[in-house]
């Protein structure tokens, strides 16, 4: 077989490597603007072939039917699942890939202590401690990336399951694996391939403790976060491998994913430790349980909504989760055209983490055809607000609470909110009074200007847009 | 490669992750952590070098199962960013987004329905 051979480390393969890097520092700046987004992900898919290809050519590369059969499989999966998946289920989608990246890092620690041992003189320490490293994460990664995929498909509760001594647990596994880390460090040429994978077993164990307690609304920090880790874990086993690409690549990964993850938490106004040490999302709410149903609101059905929205002259509709969980998306933009017909303007308030993630409710309305824009930022649509007829809260709840603004000792005080209240009525649909993932009682639904429809989002969506074609 | 040559490798290409990244609108999030998360992908290099010196039943599987989490991880990620932001770019023809829709991203079928038709649009998703 005649192929040319690039030699691992030699100026080609390093000089191939360096334009595939490029391509993704090039692609991921792109991926920061709306116009040449979608060119920057094909940059940076570019780049991802220069650098399987140029690996593929390296010397020493073998077993051709293993590579390939796993390249096809693997490659028929990617294909199969992006695109079967929902456009709802986009960020437990993330969350697998993720994951599998993760464990395919773990993997690859797991191989090279393997190798190490049956040549006999285990790993240096400047391949150990990095080998070690991305097995850990690697491992935490994976495991935290499908209990976070778990949730979000509903496959487990998404209430934080919270085990008794649950910090002490982990803490005592985390010292756990740190020390047998230390020890298979020091003892770098003769490593136990056991102790290793005792070592992967713990991690995998902390993943899942870590990630069970969280909350679904905290979930998307979670899966940023751990896209980072992923990212870290990658550029630690470039390390133990001496790959400048998967050094690099890894690395940007890491340091991008924690700045967006920051971001996100940012926006809900929460800290990254708060989220990962507090089980916030769905914790016991201080008294507001007890009080749910037993305060004045006002019901509607979706005749009388349809009403009040066939005349208004504006009108705001303000999305949130519920609307992703019933996949209500189209139904509502159904409505809005009738509205339109009508000569109502309508738009669309997103607030930054509506959704399961930032960014997540405009891919759902665009792919309803919602025109980009009717789409209006929180910041753009609060000072419309006070002139808005009527505001529709569809699922939504935390990010509509007016106790965000006017009560300093609520739980979410300080968090930006969408400001409803102030616009002349305001439409709440939703499936009962329960609290939202803050777990908190919302100030809204009592107020004289709200009425309360109590159905599936799609549902009653359908109704509205067929009572306003009836009227 | 030298361990202090890596690590200033490292070092610089945090700060260049840190500086690419800043500054964000938040629509944009969702598919960006998207691609970023492709990008990690990278790691499938990892699991040819690993399957290329394999030698024994164990290693075998390992290898090709990290070439397999890698590849769905970079097949996956780079497709789903793609359809993503196809949703975005196919809304720029305003009203009538019926011809142009398709051409931005092949694996996106195109629900293009006609105002109020939302019964038969429903069915085309399942």
């Amino acid at each position: 077989m005649i192929r040319a051979v690039l030699e691992p480390g030699g100026s080609a393969a390093t000089a191939l490597y360096i334009v595939s890097f490029s391509l993704f520092i090039i692609g991921i700046k792109q991926g920061t603007h709306p116009t040449t987004a979608k060119r920057g992900n094909m940059v940076a898919a570019v780049g991802m072939a220069i650098a399987v290809l140029t690996t593929l050519l390296l010397d020493g590369i073998g077993n051709w039917g293993l590579i390939f059969g796993a390249l096809i499989v693997g490659s028929a999966v990617g294909v199969v699942a992006s695109i079967r998946v929902q456009m709802t289920e986009m960020p437990q989608m993330v969350a697998l890939y993720n994951g599998v990246g993760g464990g395919a890092v773990a993997l690859i620690a797991w191989s090279e202590i393997r190798h190490g041992i049956s040549l006999g003189h285990g790993l240096d320490l400047e391949a150990m401690i990095p080998t070690l490293f991305a097995g850990v994460v690697g491992s935490v990664s994976f495991w935290g990336s499908n209990i976070a995929f778990a949730k979000l498909q509903d496959l487990i509760p998404t209430k934080p399951l919270a085990v008794p001594g649950q910090q002490v647990i982990n803490a005592v596994l985390l010292i756990g694996i740190l020390a047998a880390c230390t020890v298979t460090a020091i003892d770098h040429s003769h490593p136990s391939e056991g102790l290793f994978i005792a070592i992967l077993l713990a991690a995998a164990l902390l993943g899942n403790l870590v990630v069970l307690p969280i909350g679904g609304a905290d979930m998307p920090v979670v899966i940023s976060l751990l896209n980072a880790f992923t990212g870290l874990s990658a550029a630690a086993a470039g390390f133990a491998l001496d790959n400048v690409a998967l050094i690099v690549a890894g690395t940007l990964v890491g340091s991008s994913g924690t700045i967006l993850t920051m971001e996100m938490a940012t926006a809900m106004n929460r800290s990254v430790a708060n989220i990962l040490f507090a089980g916030f999302g769905g914790a016991p709410a201080g008294g507001g349980g007890g009080a749910i149903g037993e305060k004045p609101h006002v019901s509607i059905g979706a005749q009388d909504a349809a009403i009040k929205l066939a005349y208004a002259d504006t009108v705001v509709i303000v999305p949130g989760y519920g609307l992703a969980v019933a996949q209500a998306q189209h139904a509502i933009k159904e409505v809005a055209d009738e509205l339109e017909k009508r000569g109502v303007t309508v738009n669309y308030a997103i607030h930054p983490v509506a959704g399961r993630m930032p960014g997540h409710m405009n891919v759902l309305l665009a792919e309803a055809d919602v025109p980009y824009e009717q789409l209006k930022e929180m910041e753009e649509i609060n000072p419309e607000m006070p002139r808005t007829s009527v505001a529709v809260v569809v699922g939504a709840n935390d990010v509509t609470n007016p106790a965000a603004k006017n009560d300093p000792d609520s739980p979410i005080a300080g968090m930006p909110i969408i400001e409803v209240n102030e616009a002349t009525e305001v439409i709440v649909i939703k499936r009962s009074l329960s609290p939202g993932f803050a777990g908190i009682d919302n100030d809204l639904f009592y107020e004289a200007n709200t009425s309360m429809l109590f159905d599936d989002a799609k549902k009653a969506a359908a109704d509205i847009a067929a009572e306003i074609q009836n009227l | 490669m030298d361990l202090m040559t890596k690590v200033t490798i490292f070092v610089l290409a945090v700060f260049v992750g840190f500086e690419v990244i800043s500054k964000v609108p938040t629509t944009l999030h969702t598919p960006l952590m998207s691609q970023t998360n492709a990008i990690h992908g990278i790691v499938m290099l990892g699991g040819l070098i690993v399957a290329g010196y394999a030698d024994d039943g164990l290693e075998y599987a390992i290898g090709a199962i990290a070439i397999a989490f890698g590849a769905i991880n970079i097949v996956g990620g780079f497709m789903v960013t793609d359809r993503m932001l196809g949703m975005f770019t196919r809304k720029k023809p305003a009203a009538s987004s019926a011809s142009a829709g398709a051409k931005g991203s092949d694996m996106d079928s195109p629900q293009l329905p006609r105002p109020g038709a939302a019964g038969s649009e429903k069915d085309g998703e399942k």
